[in-house]
C-alpha cells in the first residue's frame, strides 16, 4: 500500500521539458568540469592500478581483510541503522509535532555534528573504560570477579560515530518532512490509518530520497573515518588502508584498497536508485506541526533530551571541565587567529561547495543523460575516501601541475611559483571531499519541484540562469541552508586534506586538536575542540533562525 | 630569491576555478643590497607537533635572527608531499619523529646528504643516517614499565622476556599500528632474525591481559589500575605521568646489555633534497644539536637529548644509566615493512 502516494513516473506523460538543445551543451561542459576537478583524487587511485605493489595484496588478503571487511561491514550496518533510527525519528517528531522544547531540539539535536568523531570518543572512552569513574566505582563495589559490560572495539566505534553522524539525517530528513505536504496525510486518514500507521505507511516512503540520502552521507563519512576506529583499535577497511600506507610503506596499495571502498559504496548507492526506481516526490501544501496530548508530548521531549545528553551534554560537559582546567597552559591570542581560519575557510568551501553542487544537481536534472547521471554520481565519491588519502590524490596532481607550470611557462624565470600552496587548493580539495555532503540534500530537494513549475516558466520564457535564480533558489532555500551547514561543520572539523594543503599561517583549530591529539595531550586538546563546537554554534543558530 | 607566493582566490562565487597569482616574490631583487638583506627564512616541514618545536624555533630566531616558516602533519603524508611537489617545494628541512620515517625519506631521495663537522661531532653515528641524509635530535628509550606493587623487577630480562608464559593474562601493549612498536619489532628482526622474533610476538599475544592500546599513557594507567602488571612504553609518557602523581606505583625497568639492551628510536631532521636554502637549514640543524636546543629538545617532552654531552632533565636522569641497543637506529626503517607483515601473521593487531 506504500504507493499511494507516490505516483510512478510511467503514470505521467513522459515529455515534461519542452526545451533542449542548446543549453544543453553549456549543463554538459559544467558537470564535466566539476566531475573532473572533483574526482581528481580518484583518478589517481585509478592510475595506481598500473603499480605493481608486490605481494601485499596476497598478505593483506590473508591477514588483514577477513577481518576488516567483516568489521567494516558490521560499522556500516550498525551505523546505518542507529543512524536512521535516531535521525528519521528526531525528525519526525521536531518537524511533525508539537512537544515542549521543540525548537530549541530543532538546532540543539544537531550540536553533536560540531564534534570530531575522535574527541567525542575520546571522552566517552574516559567515562566508560577500565580506568573510568564508572568502571573503578563499579570494581570497588564488586570487585574484579563481575565483568563490567563492556561495548568492546565494535560497540564503541558503531556508538561514537553514530552519535556524531545521526544530525546528517535528522537535518536531511526534518526537510522531507516539513515539506513533503499534508496531502500524504489526509490519505492516510481517510484509509483509516492511526498517525503511527500513517508514518509508516506513508510519510515514511514519501521521504525515502532524503532519509538515503542522509544515511548514505553517515556510511560514506562511517567508511572514511580513521581517528574513531583508531581510538578504539577496531580494524575497519581504512585502518588496512593506513596499515598498507604507514606501516608496509606502500601508497599505491592504499590508493587501490581506497578504489575497493568507492567500488562498494559506488554499487550501494546505484542498487537504491534501482530500487527506487522512477518515482516522483513532489510537494503540495505545507504541514502543520500537530498537538499532542501531554504525557506524549512528554515522553517525545524525555526521549530528545536524552539523546542530546549522551550525544552532547556529557562529553561536552566532560571537554569543557578538561578545557577550562588546561586553559591558562593552553590559551593564547593566537586562538583569535585560528578560530578566524577556521571560520573563513568553512564559509569559503560552503559557498564554494554548494554552488557547485547546485550547478552539479541542476545541470544533470535539465541534461539527464546517462552519462551525465554517472558522471555526477562519480562526483560525489570522494566522501567515502579516507581523508588523508583524498588529501594526497587531490595533492599530487596540482603538484604535478605546479611541476609542468614551473618546468614550461617559468622556465626562464629564476623564480618558482608554488602553485600547490594557493588557498584555491586546499578549497578545491575541500569540495573533492565535500561534493556529496552538499549535492544530498541538493539532489533530494529538487525532486520536490514539480517539472510542471519549470514547463510554466518556460512558457514564459524564463530559462537557464535566470529559471535558476528566479525559479529554483527560493524553493530549494531550505535545502541550500542544510547543505551549507553541512559543509560549514564538516570543513571545520576536517584534518587530513587542511593539513596538507593549508597555506602557511592557515592553522585552524582542528589542526590545533590535532597537534596535541598526536602528543597525547588530550586534555589539553579540549580547548580547540571546544572552540569548534562554539564557532560551529554561530551558523547553526544564525541558519536555523533564518529557517524558522 | 625564490621564495613563496600567495595564489589568491578570485573569480564568481560560484565557481572558482581559475587562481590568479599574485605577482611573484615581494622581496628585494638581488643586486640592490644598499641596506643589508634581512636574513632567508628557513621553511621546515615537521612531523613534530607544533607546541614542541615552536620554543625552539623561537629561541633560533631569537638569537640570529632568521625566520622560521613551518608546516605540520603526519610524516607519511610530508614524505608524499615532499615527492609530488619535487622542485617545486618550499620546504628546507624535514623534521619527524621514528628512524623509520626518516630511513624511508632517504630511500625515497627527498632528502640529500650533509658535510657537517658540528653535526658528526655532535649526533653519535648509531644516530645518524650512514650516507649522512639525516640525525637524530633527541632519543626517546621505548622500554619496560612495572606494577610496583605486584612485580618483583628480578622477574623482568628483556622484550623477549614478556614472551614468557608467566606473563600469561598480565601483559599489556599498545596497537602494533603504532610506529614505535613497528620499530621496535623491526629492530628485534635485525637483532634475533625473522623467525625468533616472531615466536617472541607470538609469546607477547598469548600474554596478553587485554585487547592493545591507543596509546601509551592509557597501557600506564591500565597498569596503575591493576588492568595488568607489565607493558612496553616510551619513557616520556611515563615521565608526564609521574609529573603528575610521584607516587605512581609503576616503574621502569631497562633491559641489560646482555638481552640487547634498550630500543631507542629518535625524532631527527635532513635537508631537503630540493631545498632553496639548504644552508640556511643546515645552519637550522647544527645549531639544534648543540647544548641550548637540545637541552630544550630533550628537555621539555622529557626526551634524552640526541648530544651526548648534554644531560637530559633532573627527573628524567633519576631514572637511572641505561645501555641502548647497539644497533643504527636505521635498521627500524629497513626492517618495518617485514615487522608489521611478522605481526599481522602473529596476530598482534
Amino acid at each position: 500500500m506504500s504507493d499511494i502516494a507516490i505516483i510512478p513516473a510511467r503514470a505521467l506523460p513522459r515529455k515534461h521539458l519542452p526545451r533542449r538543445g542548446e543549453d544543453h551543451r553549456g549543463f554538459g561542459l559544467i558537470i564535466w568540469l566539476i566531475a573532473l576537478l572533483a574526482s581528481a583524487p580518484l583518478l589517481v587511485a585509478l592510475l595506481s592500478l598500473f603499480t605493481d605493489t608486490g605481494d601485499i595484496w596476497a598478505h593483506l588478503f590473508e591477514f588483514v581483510l577477513p577481518q576488516a571487511l567483516f568489521n567494516t561491514l558490521l560499522l556500516v550496518a550498525g551505523v546505518a541503522t542507529i543512524t536512521a533510527v535516531l535521525g528519521v525519528s528526531l525528525a519526525w517528531f521536531v518537524a511533525t509535532c508539537e512537544f515542549p522544547g521543540r525548537s530549541f531540539f530543532g538546532w540543539a539535536l544537531l550540536l553533536p555534528m560540531a564534534m570530531p568523531g575522535y574527541v567525542l570518543g575520546f571522552a566517552l572512552a574516559a567515562i566508560f573504560e577500565y580506568t573510568g569513574p564508572l568502571q573503578t566505582g563499579w570494581r570497588e563495589m564488586f570487585g574484579t570477579a563481575l565483568a563490567f559490560p563492556g561495548l568492546g572495539g565494535a560497540g564503541a566505534s558503531i556508538l561514537t560515530l553514530s552519535l556524531v553522524l545521526y544530525p546528517y539525517v535528522f537535518l536531511i530528513t526534518r526537510q522531507a518532512f516539513a515539506t513533503q505536504g499534508v496531502r500524504g496525510v489526509e490519505v492516510a486518514q481517510s484509509c483509516g490509518y492511526s498517525p503511527m500507521q500513517g508514518f509508516r505507511k506513508v510519510s515514511l516512503p514519501l521521504a525515502r530520497p532524503w532519509i538515503v540520502a542522509g544515511v548514505s552521507l553517515a556510511i560514506m563519512e562511517c567508511l572514511a573515518d580513521f581517528g574513531t576506529v583508531q581510538l578504539f583499535n577496531f580494524t575497519t577497511f581504512t585502518t588496512a588502508i593506513y596499515r598498507s600506507w604507514y606501516g608496509l610503506f606502500s601508497l599505491q596499495s592504499a590508493l587501490q584498497l581506497s578504489l575497493v571502498l568507492v567500488v562498494l559504496v559506488m554499487s550501494a548507492l546505484l542498487l537504491e536508485k534501482r530500487f527506487r526506481g522512477a518515482s516522483r516526490y513532489t510537494s503540495n501544501a505545507m504541514l502543520n506541526p500537530h498537538r499532542l496530548q501531554p504525557r506524549r508530548a512528554g515522553l517525545i521531549s524525555f526521549y530528545c533530551s536524552a539523546v542530546l545528553f549522551i550525544a552532547f551534554v556529557l562529553p561536552a560537559g566532560l571537554i569543557l571541565y578538561w578545557s577550562v582546567r588546561t586553559f591558562s597552559l593552553e590559551f593564547d591570542a593566537h586562538y583569535w587567529q585560528l578560530a578566524a581560519n577556521t571560520l573563513m575557510l568553512a564559509g569559503m568551501a560552503a559557498l564554494l561547495i554548494c554552488s557547485a553542487a547546485l550547478l552539479l544537481a541542476f545541470a544533470v536534472r535539465n541534461a539527464p543523460s546517462r552519462i551525465n547521471r554517472l558522471l555526477s554520481r562519480i562526483a560525489t565519491l570522494g566522501y567515502a575516501i579516507p581523508g588523508t588519502v583524498l588529501a594526497i590524490g587531490f595533492f599530487v596532481p596540482v603538484a604535478a601541475l605546479s611541476r609542468w607550470v614551473n618546468a614550461t611557462l617559468l622556465a626562464d624565470s629564476d623564480k618558482v611559483l608554488a602553485l600547490q600552496s594557493g588557498l584555491s587548493v586546499i578549497l578545491l580539495a575541500y569540495m573533492a571531499r565535500y561534493l556529496a555532503v552538499a549535492h544530498g540534500p541538493l539532489d533530494s530537494a529538487l525532486l520536490r519541484i514539480s517539472p510542471n513549475i519549470e514547463d510554466a516558466a518556460h512558457g514564459m520564457g524564463v530559462s537557464g540562469a535566470r529559471l535558476l535564480a528566479n525559479v529554483h533558489l527560493p524553493i530549494l532555500r531550505p535545502a541550500i541552508v542544510t547543505a551549507a551547514l553541512l559543509v560549514f561543520v564538516d570543513v571545520m572539523k576536517e584534518l587530513p586534506i587542511t593539513l596538507m594543503t593549508r597555506p602557511f599561517g592557515w592553522d585552524t583549530l582542528a589542526v590545533r586538536v590535532f597537534q596535541l591529539t598526536t602528543e597525547g595531550e588530550w586534555h589539553r586538546a579540549a580547548l580547540p575542540a571546544i572552540a569548534i563546537v562554539v564557532a560551529g554554534l554561530v551558523p547553526v543558530l544564525v541558519l536555523s533562525r533564518r529557517n524558522n | 630569491m625564490r621564495k613563496i607566493r600567495s595564489a589568491r582566490i578570485t573569480g564568481s562565487s560560484l565557481l572558482v576555478v581559475i587562481s590568479t597569482l599574485s605577482a611573484c616574490g615581494g622581496e628585494t631583487p638581488p643586486g640592490s643590497a644598499a641596506v643589508p638583506a634581512a636574513p632567508v627564512p628557513v621553511v621546515v616541514y615537521s612531523a613534530r607537533a607544533e607546541q614542541l618545536i615552536k620554543p625552539i624555533f623561537d629561541a633560533y630566531t631569537a638569537e640570529t635572527g632568521v625566520e622560521i616558516q613551518y608546516t605540520t602533519d603526519s610524516e607519511q603524508p610530508l614524505i608524499q608531499k615532499l615527492l609530488a611537489e619535487g622542485q617545486t617545494t618550499q620546504a628546507d628541512l624535514l623534521l619527524t619523529v621514528d628512524a623509520g620515517n626518516l630511513w624511508y625519506a632517504a630511500e625515497q631521495g627527498v632528502l640529500r646528504p650533509v658535510r657537517s663537522d658540528t653535526l658528526e661531532k655532535n649526533i653519535p653515528a648509531n644516530l645518524q643516517d650512514p650516507e649522512n641524509q639525516w640525525f637524530a635530535m633527541s632519543v626517546r628509550a621505548r622500554t619496560i614499565v612495572y606494577d610496583t606493587r605486584t612485580v618483583d623487577p628480578t622477574e623482568l630480562s628483556g622484550y623477549a622476556g614478556l614472551a614468557d608464559p608467566k606473563w600469561k593474562g598480565k601483559l599489556c601493549l599498545r596497537t602494533s599500528a603504532k610506529v614505535y612498536n613497528q620499530s621496535l619489532v623491526a629492530t628485534l628482526i635485525a637483532e634475533l632474525g625473522e623467525q625468533r622474533t616472531e615466536e617472541i610476538v607470538r609469546g607477547w599475544v598469548a600474554n596478553l591481559a587485554t585487547d592493545v592500546f591507543p596509546n601509551d599513557t592509557k597501557l600506564i594507567e591500565a597498569i596503575e589500575a591493576g588492568q595488568c602488571q607489565v607493558g612496553i612504553v616510551n619513557t616520556y609518557y611515563f615521565g608526564r605521568l609521574q609529573k603528575e602523581n610521584p607516587a605512581i606505583p609503576v616503574k621502569l625497568f631497562w633491559p641489560a646489555a646482555a638481552t640487547g639492551g634498550v630500543h631507542v628510536n629518535i625524532s631527527g631532521a635532513g635537508v631537503t633534497r630540493h631545498a632553496d636554502n639548504a644552508d640556511g637549514a643546515i645552519a637550522l640543524l647544527e645549531w639544534m644539536s648543540e647544548p641550548t636546543a637540545q637541552r630544550m629538545l630533550g628537555g621539555d617532552n622529557m626526551e634524552y637529548p640526541a648530544n651526548p654531552a648534554v644531560a637530559a632533565d633532573p627527573m628524567v636522569v633519576a631514572w637511572g644509566e641505561y645501555s641502548p641497543s647497539p644497533l643504527n637506529v636505521a635498521a627500524a626503517g629497513e626492517f618495518q615493512a617485514d615487522a608489521v607483515r611478522l605481526m599481522d601473521r602473529a596476530g598482534y593487531r
